[in-house]
């Protein structure tokens, strides 16, 4: 059983823990993820969704415990290392940078991996580039936004164009926290149905308010309060669970 | 001389040292503390007092006189300059060190062109000497540290005590949070601004029977302020306080027994190294 | 369309360096000789703007390099007698690894701190340049004009104070260093320099280390200002402390800010408007420096875009 749990096993964190002076944001959170799920990770505002996934992202160093992706240790590398194995996280808050243009933001995902060896470093692969752009924007629905400054998009095409940049760095594991936030329902709906046909090759741990979302993407959710995992099932279980629905649905 | 009477007069250097370099980093201190921005300027206001002190001196009635004008000019010059430039440029931390690297030439070579680029000494206000075993020493030299002893506690009294001490505290510790208070922070910075470039002004007003005014004297104020003001502690009092004498001593001590250059290297080489392996950088907020 | 906005870039370029090329016919000599020296300190700039107008880090310590340039070239033809090829090349290989050696150690730092931290580092090399009077001759300097032996090309003999020799030397490095500049603000790096400018928590969640970034620029800018130093001293056969003082690391933030930060020919123009202006005050008045502080606070108050920057922003979008 150990034998293929370690195969299809892609991340796993042991103990993970994190304390803001004080504060335990996360704690000694034992959480695994197979490869192909659409994971949700719900709860209430200020649960510790973000700040677990940042520590799987290595955006923030965790306080204690181990993060384990495909059985390999990565608690000791830093951010952009974790990039360069697959693991992928887009911002709740939109990071992008406003001062380029729509282009450029994708470019500098999309080079990372075409980035390779010395001399790729300080030519421009100009064509292919600009393939994989234009690729990574067309999926997010985004085909036309390329010359325009990304601080001009209005908020939810920064979300999408977040999404973008993050398929640019052609994730194992992708991360999304909150993407639908401030979305309108239609590109709510095609969000859901871009997650949905990138799931077959891309494990997602997504982080959602919405509902109606997660029941209908998710395989397996897990709901977390006061840094700690209350529950995980699939979605019908997880709705089932009283303890969810006291804290979190507030049924 | 024997080897404890060149301890002693290094010791009894430094201290005097210390005291004015207390004064004068105070004010870059301040500034540094409650606005948040570096004055690269903040020589060229010691370097003002002493040259007005000399004009004071010389054709306007007296040293003392110019210990009251001195403050009083360069504090109000300060305030414009508040006014006039740093204000519009938003008090942006890199934007400012421009403005006032700006501010420090105009200021220098405007002096250049008044005053001209002599070295000149003004009588000191009161003779006397003190007889030591090995050496007699300047009475004026020791007023010179008595006077600064009083003001850094005036300065201090007025931040502990005062409305406009409370109002820098506020402003200090949370911007925002003081403008909802009502405090004017726009009309703080000003008179901080003013009230370091004041205390520039009188330190440097202060050396001139010692040191001599001249228009190039505020680049060294200035480097030695910043040694002071980084090993010290932003915007600290006792902090600003114990480092001068550190500096001022060592100085004193270094410069009496090996070369005065070879001092100032190593103690800027420390510093800088401070500087960058101290968590939290400059203002305690950078850094990673 | 970003392939013609390509070539246009590169023509431009290239047609100013043809411009300076032809320039040496057609104007006075006075005037050569102060294009040559603005060509020699526009690489200064050029060097500094790849710090701050890419990697967006402003620095106060660059003296630090021009000088290590200076001093290199100038100790090395001095007492050992080198040519100037390996004097030159000596001269870059010192500022670079100078410009290694204080980012490994100061790029902990950043914003104002790193502003400070590079200011003192400089300051303390200045010191030490007055310090060890004994080898580097301290404030007065030393002068190595008739120790260089002259170069040779095409059977022709090229000495070193022949003014002609000297611009196209000049011409030769600045054109270098321009391409150089353009390349690698073009190339991948470069769009990388500008995300760890523009927003370096995102940079690092796409994939990039900030800091061997940072150090990369730091390199490559410690080096090309290494390089305009190293140049000034075969040009002009004298080396000083003052070039080391903090003076001369203002100067380059200033030609810099005033040409326009982060584009590619700022440094050229504003080397050469402050260069002019300067040399038509000090023959006025011994105040000419209060030009350079009025200047820094007209530039930082209405045009903190500078010249180019605002050329960009009005006119030619397309500019690098
Ligand atoms: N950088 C930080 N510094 C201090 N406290 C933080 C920081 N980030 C998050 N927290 C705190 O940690 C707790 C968990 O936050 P977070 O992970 O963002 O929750 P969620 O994403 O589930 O809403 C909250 O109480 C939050 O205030
Ligand atoms: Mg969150």
């Amino acid at each position: 059983m150990g034998e293929v749990a370690a195969v299809t096993r892609l991340l796993e964190t042991r103990a993970l823990s994190k304390t803001f002076d004080g504060l335990e944001a996360v704690r000694r959170v034992d959480f695994r993820l197979e490869t192909g799920e659409i994971r949700a990770i719900i709860g209430p505002n200020g649960a510790g969704k973000t700040t677990l996934v940042s520590m799987i992202s290595g955006r923030i160093s965790p306080t204690s415990g181990r993060v384990l992706f495909k059985g390999k240790d990565v608690t000791g590398l830093r951010a952009w290392d974790r990039v360069a194995l697959g693991i992928v996280y887009t911002f709740q808050v939109t990071s992008i940078f406003k001062n380029l243009t729509v282009y450029e933001n994708v470019a500098l995902a999309a080079q990372r991996r075409l980035m390779t060896g010395a001399l790729s470093r300080l030519t421009r692969p100009q064509r292919t580039l600009a393939e994989h752009v234009q690729a990574a924007l067309a999926q997010v629905g985004l085909p036309d936004a390329g010359d325009r400054h990304a601080g001009s998009l209005p908020y939810g095409h920064q979300k999408l164009l977040e999404v973008a940049m993050a398929l640019a760095l052609k994730p194992e594991l992708l991360i999304l926290d909150e993407p639908t936030q401030g979305l309108a329902p239609e590109e709510i709906a095609a969000l859901s149905r871009l997650i949905r046909a990138l799931s077959r090759g891309v494990t997602m741990l997504l982080i959602e308010h919405n509902m109606a979302v997660v029941l209908e993407l998710a395989t397996k959710v897990t709901v977390m309060d006061k840094g700690d995992i209350l529950a995980e099932g699939t979605p019908s279980e997880v709705e089932a669970h009283p303890d969810v629905q006291k804290v979190y649905l507030g049924l | 001389m024997s080897f404890e009477g060149h301890l002693f007069l290094a010791l009894l250097e430094g201290t005097v040292t210390g005291f004015v370099l207390a004064l004068t980093a105070l004010g870059l201190s301040l500034v540094f503390g409650v606005m948040r921005i570096v004055n690269v300027a903040h020589g060229e206001f010691f370097m003002l007092g002493a040259v007005i002190a000399w004009y004071f001196s010389t054709m306007l009635g007296g040293f003392l006189l110019a210990l009251v004008a001195a403050p009083l000019i360069v504090g109000g010059a300060a305030f414009l300059a508040d006014r006039l430039v740093l204000r519009r440029i938003e008090y942006k931390p890199e934007s400012t060190i421009v403005a006032t690297i700006g501010l420090l030439y105009i200021i220098q070579q405007l002096v250049l062109t008044v005053y001209g680029p002599y070295a000149r000494p003004v009588p000191a206000p009161v003779y006397f000497r003190l007889d030591f075993p090995w050496f007699g020493y300047s009475g004026y030299k020791l007023v010179v540290a008595g006077v600064s002893a009083a003001l850094l506690v005036a300065t201090w009294l007025v931040v502990s005590r005062t409305t406009l001490g409370l109002y820098m505290r506020a402003t200090q510790q949370d911007r925002e949070m003081a403008q909802a208070f009502g405090v004017s922070v726009h009309r703080v910075y000003a008179l901080v601004f003013a009230l370091g470039a004041g205390l520039a002004a009188i330190a440097g007003a202060l050396v001139v029977p010692v040191q001599q005014a001249h228009y190039l004297m505020g680049l060294d104020a200035l480097l030695m302020s910043f040694v002071v003001v980084i090993i010290g502690g932003l915007g600290s009092l006792g902090g600003t306080l114990a480092a001068a004498f550190l500096i001022g001593v060592s100085d004193g001590v270094v410069s009496v027994f090996f070369s005065p250059t070879l001092a100032k290297i190593v103690a800027t080489l420390l510093v800088a190294l401070v500087l960058v392996f101290r968590t939290g950088g400059l203002f305690g907020e950078e850094g990673t | 369309m970003r392939r013609t906005r390509a070539r246009a870039v590169w023509a431009l370029h290239l047609a100013i360096i043809l411009l300076l090329l032809g320039l040496q016919f057609v104007v006075p000599p006075f005037h050569q000789v102060m294009l040559a020296r603005i060509m020699a300190l526009a690489v200064y700039a050029i060097g500094y703007n790849v710090l701050l107008g890419y990697a967006g880090l402003m620095s106060l310590g660059h003296a630090m390099f021009f000088a290590s340039g200076m001093y290199a070239t100038g100790l090395t033809i001095l007492y050992f007698g080198f040519g100037a090829g390996a004097a030159f090349g000596l001269g870059v290989l010192a500022s670079a690894g100078m410009a290694t050696a204080l980012g490994l150690v100061t790029l902990r730092a950043s914003g104002v701190s790193f502003l400070i931290v590079t200011m003192m580092f400089s300051q303390a090399f200045y010191l030490a340049t007055l310090y060890f009077n004994e080898i580097t001759m301290g404030d007065q300097g030393f002068i190595i004009s008739g120790l260089l032996p002259p170069l040779w090309a095409g059977g022709r003999e090229l000495a070193f104070s022949d003014p002609a020799v000297k611009y196209n030397l000049a011409l030769v490095v600045f054109a270098l260093c321009l391409l150089l500049s353009l390349w690698l603000t073009r190339s991948p790096i470069g769009r990388v320099l500008v995300a760890v400018r523009e927003n370096e928590e995102r940079t690092r969640l796409l994939g990039y280390n900030p800091l061997s970034y940072k150090l990369l620029a730091l390199i490559v800018s410690g080096s090309i200002a290494g390089a305009s130093g190293s140049i000034y001293t075969l040009m002009f056969s004298y080396v000083g402390s003052s070039f080391a003082s903090i003076l001369y690391s203002i100067y380059p933030l200033l030609w810099t800010l005033l040409g326009g930060t982060g584009t590619t020919l700022g440094p050229l123009l504003g080397t050469a408007l402050m260069t002019y202006v300067v040399d038509i005050a000090s023959g006025l008045t011994s105040s000419y420096l209060l030009l350079v502080g009025a200047t820094l606070l007209i530039l930082i108050m209405w045009f903190p875009a500078g010249v180019m920057g605002g050329i960009r922003a009005r006119w030619v979008r397309w500019l690098p």
